[in-house]
């Protein structure tokens, strides 16, 4: 038998495998119970698919050793890196190290497309159609890569959210300037490397501009955005090779990214060229109707501790202040206290409260806090009449009445907590500051609220030892 | 136009497939609870980093004397890398959390 043919039928088969595997591994996230087992499926399959690659794709020549060590060298390397990083990162920095990790594939996208761009010009045929895909991966690539950056830097708190004056209009001409060039090496045939490289620091920059003004609730939407870009910038590199695997894999993303991305937005009640070209934190939020703000009332650790427990149903709030604080254990050991007070307490989980939908869910399984403990928004909020107190930790946006109120309020229409409609709100907040939003809120001067002031976790701390103490 | 259409012709099947991959990834997406949006935007991320193969078949391919190739391939290999192992890893820890609780 033909030892080729059995090789290239095997990597065909393999890919067919792995294409299999990524559809099992992501539907099978959509269930608790087999999410786990979903990844790691879609994870052999991926090993599958690389390991038959390297035995399969091309013969083996003995005067290639320096690309195979390479290539192993590689692998080792992305290995040991991304394990160390993937198993050090906390719970509550989890969105950045995704972000970090979809901007190595979009770079990995864009260097692809550099190198085949160079192999055209060592001779082959040149068609439009392949100048198209190799540019196109560039060019998405790119702006994940530097987008996915700019996002993990805003993530870790090491860059500020910040808008160009006419940003828009930059954003714009770059855009034109990106396409421009493009379609002009496209069309031409023009194999320059200077211009490629142009093309490169374009979207590049473009990936940076694009991401800079876009502050606080946003962020988990760019970032599902950007996945699903780099999705198709790995669909781009499928079609150049004609890899089922990279297609599949690649197209499954970009449109299952698309999906959540939309769907992120209609949980904020927003558009999403709304997201990308108005930023949500940015200038124009000045809309707090600043006159009639009356007083804020705050509330001691002993009257909070009495108050709780003394109430019949108590329900969790729970933000990014929580994660940040690091308070998901500390807030579980006030369930568990309350619990055996006699108290029912329930978590109201907002679909993008944290820096991520899902995030506090993620955050709370972490410290144990059983599943039908969490309410999603619309159930907590039918609840919400007959809950004695609500104990709003750290989330800030998503209580904000304005969204309700206020039609000139940036957040007017999205879905919040109705915290309101409890008998008693207690807000621990750290200071008085604005929501990441950058909108004021003025449950903070609701006449049922009273404010606990301090870090998240040292005020649960307090509470809990104030109740031991009852 | 001609060059537009022979284009879409001899790529039909691959056009075939992105397309029916399109809908099958909203369907499949469709059905997720909330809960487990961000396990699966990170289990999404590492799937994508299927790119790997790319650059491994670029350094296959290169020839031994290429150096631009082989060093960019090399860089694409430890990013694809990355992306794949990082991503898995990462999500496999989130959803670890979660497996305690179904019980």
């Amino acid at each position: 038998m033909d030892t080729k043919l059995l090789g290239l039928s095997l990597l065909e088969l393999s890919y067919i495998a792995a294409s299999v595997t990524f559809i099992l591994g992501l539907k099978m996230l959509s269930s608790p119970d087999k999410a786990r087992k979903g990844n790691l499926i879609a994870g052999y399959g991926m090993g599958l698919a690389i390991a038959a690659t390297i035995l399969f794709k091309e013969e083996f020549s003995p005067d290639k050793w320096l690309n195979y060590t390479l290539i192993f060298a590689g692998l080792l390397i992305g290995t040991v890196i991304g394990v160390r990083m993937a198993l050090k990162v906390k719970m509550t920095a989890m969105p950045q190290m995704v972000s970090f990790f979809n901007g190595m594939g979009g770079a990995c996208a864009g260097v692809i497309s550099l190198v085949e761009f160079d192999h055209l010009r060592h001779g082959g045929e040149v068609s439009m159609g392949m100048l198209i895909v190799i540019l196109l991966g560039l060019i998405i690539g790119s702006v994940s890569f530097s987008g996915s950056m700019i996002a993990f830097g805003k993530l870790e708190g090491k860059i500020a959210d910040k808008a160009l004056p006419a940003g828009q209009i930059i954003n714009i001409l770059l855009l034109i300037a990106i396409f421009g060039l493009g379609g002009f090496l496209a069309i031409s045939g023009n194999l320059s490397m200077p211009l490629l490289f142009g093309l490169l620091a374009l979207s590049l920059i473009y990936g940076v501009l694009f991401v800079m003004p876009i502050g606080g609730a946003d962020m988990p939407v760019v970032i599902s955005l950007l996945n699903s870009f780099t999705g198709m910038a790995a669909a781009f590199g499928g079609f150049l090779y004609g890899n089922q695997a990279m297609l599949t894999g690649g197209i499954l993303v970009g449109s299952a990214g698309t999906i959540l991305t939309v769907l992120m937005c209609t949980a904020m009640n927003r558009s999403l060229t709304n997201v990308i070209i108005g930023s949500f934190g940015g200038g124009s939020s000045a809309s707090a109707k600043t006159g009639e703000q009356g007083t804020i009332k705050e509330i001691s650790v002993t009257d909070a501790a009495i108050l709780l427990a003394y109430a019949n149903k108590v329900s969790v709030v729970p933000g990014y202040g929580l994660a940040v604080a690091q308070a998901q254990h500390t807030v579980h050991n006030l369930e568990k206290l309350l619990e055996e007070k006699g108290v029912e307490l329930t978590y109201a989980i907002h679909p993008v409260a944290g820096r991520m939908p899902g995030h506090m869910n993620v955050l709370l399984a972490e410290a144990d806090v059983p599943y039908p403990k969490l309410l999603e928004m619309e159930d907590a909020n039918e609840d919400m009449a007959s809950t004695d107190v609500v104990l709003v930790i750290g989330a800030n946006d998503v209580v904000n009445p304005a969204a309700e109120n206020d039609p000139s309020s940036p957040i007017y229409g999205m879905p919040v907590v109705k915290v309101w409609n409890a008998k008693n709100i207690i807000v621990l907040k750290r200071s008085m500051g604005k929501g990441y939003a950058g909108i004021e809120n003025e449950l903070f001067f609701h006449p049922k609220n009273r404010m606990l002031f301090g870090d998240a976790k040292d005020s649960l701390e307090k509470l809990i030892s104030e109740l031991k103490n009852l | 136009m001609e060059e537009i259409l022979s284009l879409f012709y001899e790529n039909r099947e691959f056009i075939f497939l992105i397309v029916v991959s399109i809908f099958l990834g909203i369907e499949v997406i469709s059905n997720v609870p909330a809960v487990l949006h961000t396990p699966l935007m990170s289990g999404a991320n590492a799937i994508h980093g299927v790119v790997i193969i790319g650059s491994i078949i670029i350094m296959l391919q290169a020839d031994p004397g290429n150096y631009y190739a082989l060093i960019l391939g090399f860089l694409a290999v430890i990013l694809g890398t990355l992306n794949v192992v990082g991503g898995f890893v990462v999500t496999n820890r989130m959803l670890e959390m979660f497996k305690k609780k179904s019980k």
